[in-house]
């Protein structure tokens, strides 16, 4: 680390706000939420209702072409979007807030939102406003040289994403250099699939957590597809932490009472 | 013939970059997928078998080679001499065809289940179809809502050649939302589905799989002008919308100093955001779908929606060897407006007795230009394909003064 640099790198937030969960003996709950969704008015309460229930919060910046992404989170994109949501947009609400949040804050956005903004200016604007990190999913390993030293500069993380179809020796060069945690996708598919096969979580599956847990030196989250305790409940013990996405945007469409419904997860 | 066009420009480099455009921008899901279709490339694109059967399918089912036509009347009006490559002629009308049968015998041979494609015109569409039907695939096309509306000729024909027509209603419901959709298919099922890009776009392999299966074009046009015209052109001109037809014309004759190259874009209604598909022409670097290239895009990186009257080159990125081509200067990039490429396709239509793909209409009007501005040149024009699928659109604009 060098001198100028923070005595806890924001990178290192995630992974303590991840490990203390587990400590107190339940997956760490990483909660996403498109940012500006349902309306921009609403993204500061949302956020504070995300922040107060979950460890981690991940916060979706609204791009174009959300191919990595199921119905749910397209509509999101697409609405946040109309009503003029920009990455520009969500870090002045960042800085403009009160107080921090406890839970470490994640940006995911697809690459060329954060390639306007230059290299050189996002990591710094992205600690100012208090980001711990991004997750990228259109940037895999081969493309992310560049990105990631950049966001070193300011000790941001890159969550690197693993899938069931990624091959062994695949999987053990993508842990080594993971910062913040490790994103482990529970399946073939878009955010928010509801793939019969995953709702009772099938041992498969929980086999090959434990293969990334063993790849890894940073905590393990599950994502995709899981919205209800009893997955979660099942997730338990076989990883760190589970995101909970598309289940949480519909909950802010519907326009009901987001802490109650993660609440429930636990 | 892979090494030697390889040779010829050396790109795109081992990780899929033409000079700073292109590579692998995709999820780590489909990472997979494209090391297992890199694999299938390299082991099969120069396979003799594989070669054999291709060259076989392209000969005696898809009609090649196609014809190259004096277009003797736009000659005397342009002054000039005007030679049409007519890849309107090769089954189910339109070049391609070409890079669906290459991809559906690749997908054969890895052990795919189903064909998915998108498709813009409707073109691709029809030959990932025809091409699944000949070879004994089931297939699926993603398909832009408005582009359903506008080539509803096309949609018929892909049902009756046994495919599944998706219409995709996210979006902007054109081109691009049904690659969003047919990357979501495929990320899905990256292990049993064989994903039939039909334009030289995507990440790493796929521009360079599709210009080396498109290259026939441009390799018999070459032979063909030697044999019949007795000479290269002076230029070659082609449409570019993704650039599959353009790169599969011009990079046979990238090696040849003398031939000017020059690709024309849709200029639709005009230069404003919104108004044109035209990528090269007004667009900026950045990553859409699995590549950096240039891209029509707002200040904060939202790629915005195009304006066409041709569905086919309505995209709002285009391939990433044609950006590298454009920065290198070797290829000259223009658009024509949607009245311009209209009015191409009447005069080729009375004068030639050929109904060119209003796509294909872009490239006739860059030759006239070009004609009008160099009296007496040789002009090679890349006839992509054939208009009837336009018949909708001509009905509601050049027939509508005819009672």
């Amino acid at each position: 680390m060098t001198q100028e640099a923070p005595p806890v790198a924001p990178c290192d937030t995630i992974s303590a706000a991840i490990q203390a969960a587990v400590a107190k003996g339940r997956p760490a709950l990483v909660g996403f939420l498109t940012a500006g969704f349902p309306t921009r008015r609403e993204f500061k309460a949302n956020l504070a209702a995300v922040a107060s229930v979950c460890d981690v919060v991940e916060i979706g910046v609204p791009f174009s072409d959300p191919m990595a992404d199921g119905t749910t989170i397209q509509r999101a994109s697409f609405v946040a979007l109309n009503d003029g949501v920009t990455l520009t947009w969500i870090l002045e609400e960042l800085n403009s807030l009160e107080s921090r949040h406890t839970a470490p804050i994640i940006l995911m956005s697809y690459l060329n939102p954060l390639l306007c903004i230059g290299l050189e200016a996002l990591p710094r604007a992205a600690a100012a406003a208090g980001v711990a990190g991004f997750i990228v999913p259109d940037l895999p390993f081969e493309e992310s040289g560049d990105l990631k030293r950049a966001l070193q500069h300011e000790g941001l993380a890159l969550v690197q994403m693993v899938t069931p179809v990624t091959p062994p020796e695949r999987l053990a060069m993508l842990c080594r250099e993971a910062k913040g945690f490790v994103y482990a996708v529970t399946m073939t598919g878009t955010t928010g699939a509801q793939n019969g096969s995953l709702t009772e979580v099938p041992p498969e599956v929980l086999e090959y957590m434990a293969r990334v847990k063993a790849c890894s030196s940073v905590p393990v989250c599950a994502g995709f597809g899981i919205r209800s305790r009893e997955q979660v409940a099942r997730f338990a013990g076989h990883v760190d932490g589970v995101v909970v996405g598309s289940a949480l945007v519909e909950v802010l469409e519907r326009g009901e009472d987001v802490r109650a419904f993660l609440r429930s997860l636990r | 013939m892979l090494r030697k066009s390889a040779a010829m420009s050396g790109l795109p480099d081992a990780r899929g970059r033409y000079g700073a455009f292109g590579g692998r921008y995709v999820p780590e899901t489909l990472v997979p997928a494209l090391d297992r279709l890199q694999f299938g490339v390299e082991r099969y694109l120069q396979d003799a078998e594989f070669q054999a059967e291709f060259q076989h399918e392209l000969k005696t089912w898809v009609g090649r080679p196609t014809a190259l036509t004096l277009a003797s009347t736009l000659s005397r009006r342009w002054g000039a001499e005007v030679w049409l490559k007519r890849e309107d002629l090769a089954h189910t009308g339109a070049h391609k065809i070409n890079n669906a049968v290459g991809q559906t015998l690749l997908a054969k041979r890895l052990g795919a289940k189903r064909i998915i494609a998108e498709t813009g015109a409707g073109q691709h569409g029809v030959a990932s179809a025809a091409a699944a039907a000949r070879l004994g695939m089931p297939c699926m096309v993603y398909m832009g809502a408005v582009d359903v509306e506008r080539q509803a000729p096309n949609v018929g024909r892909m049902q009756l050649l046994g495919a599944t027509v998706v219409p995709v209603t996210g979006g902007d419901q054109t081109l691009r939302a049904a690659i969003d959709e047919a990357l979501r298919d495929w990320v899905s099922d990256p292990n049993g589905t064989y994903y039939s890009l039909g334009s030289a776009v995507g990440p790493h392999p796929y521009p360079y799989l599709v210009r080396e299966l498109q290259a026939v074009i441009g390799r018999e046009a070459r032979a063909q002008m030697l044999e019949q015209a007795g000479g290269l052109p002076e230029v070659a001109v082609a449409c570019v919308g993704g650039g599959s037809n353009a790169i599969g014309l011009f990079h046979p004759f990238l090696g040849d100093a003398a031939v000017q190259l020059i690709g024309v874009e849709a200029g639709g209604r005009g230069a404003g955001l919104g108004d044109n598909a035209a990528s090269l022409t007004f667009g900026t670097p950045g990553v859409l779908q699995g590549s950096y290239t240039l891209i029509l895009q707002d200040a904060f990186g939202q790629v915005r929606e195009t304006h066409s009257v041709s569905a086919g080159l309505d995209y709002s990125g285009v391939g990433p060897e044609h950006a590298y081509l454009m920065k290198s200067g070797r290829v000259t990039y223009e658009s024509a407006t949607d009245d311009e490429a209209l009015d191409a396709l009447a005069e080729c239509a009375k004068c030639e007795g050929i109904l060119p793909a209003i796509e294909s209409a872009h490239a006739f009007f860059g030759a006239r230009r070009y004609a009008q501005a160099h009296p007496g040149s040789r002009i090679l024009i890349g006839c992509s394909g054939r208009g009837d699928k336009d018949m909708p659109i001509l009905q509601r604009t050049l027939l509508k003064g005819f009672g």
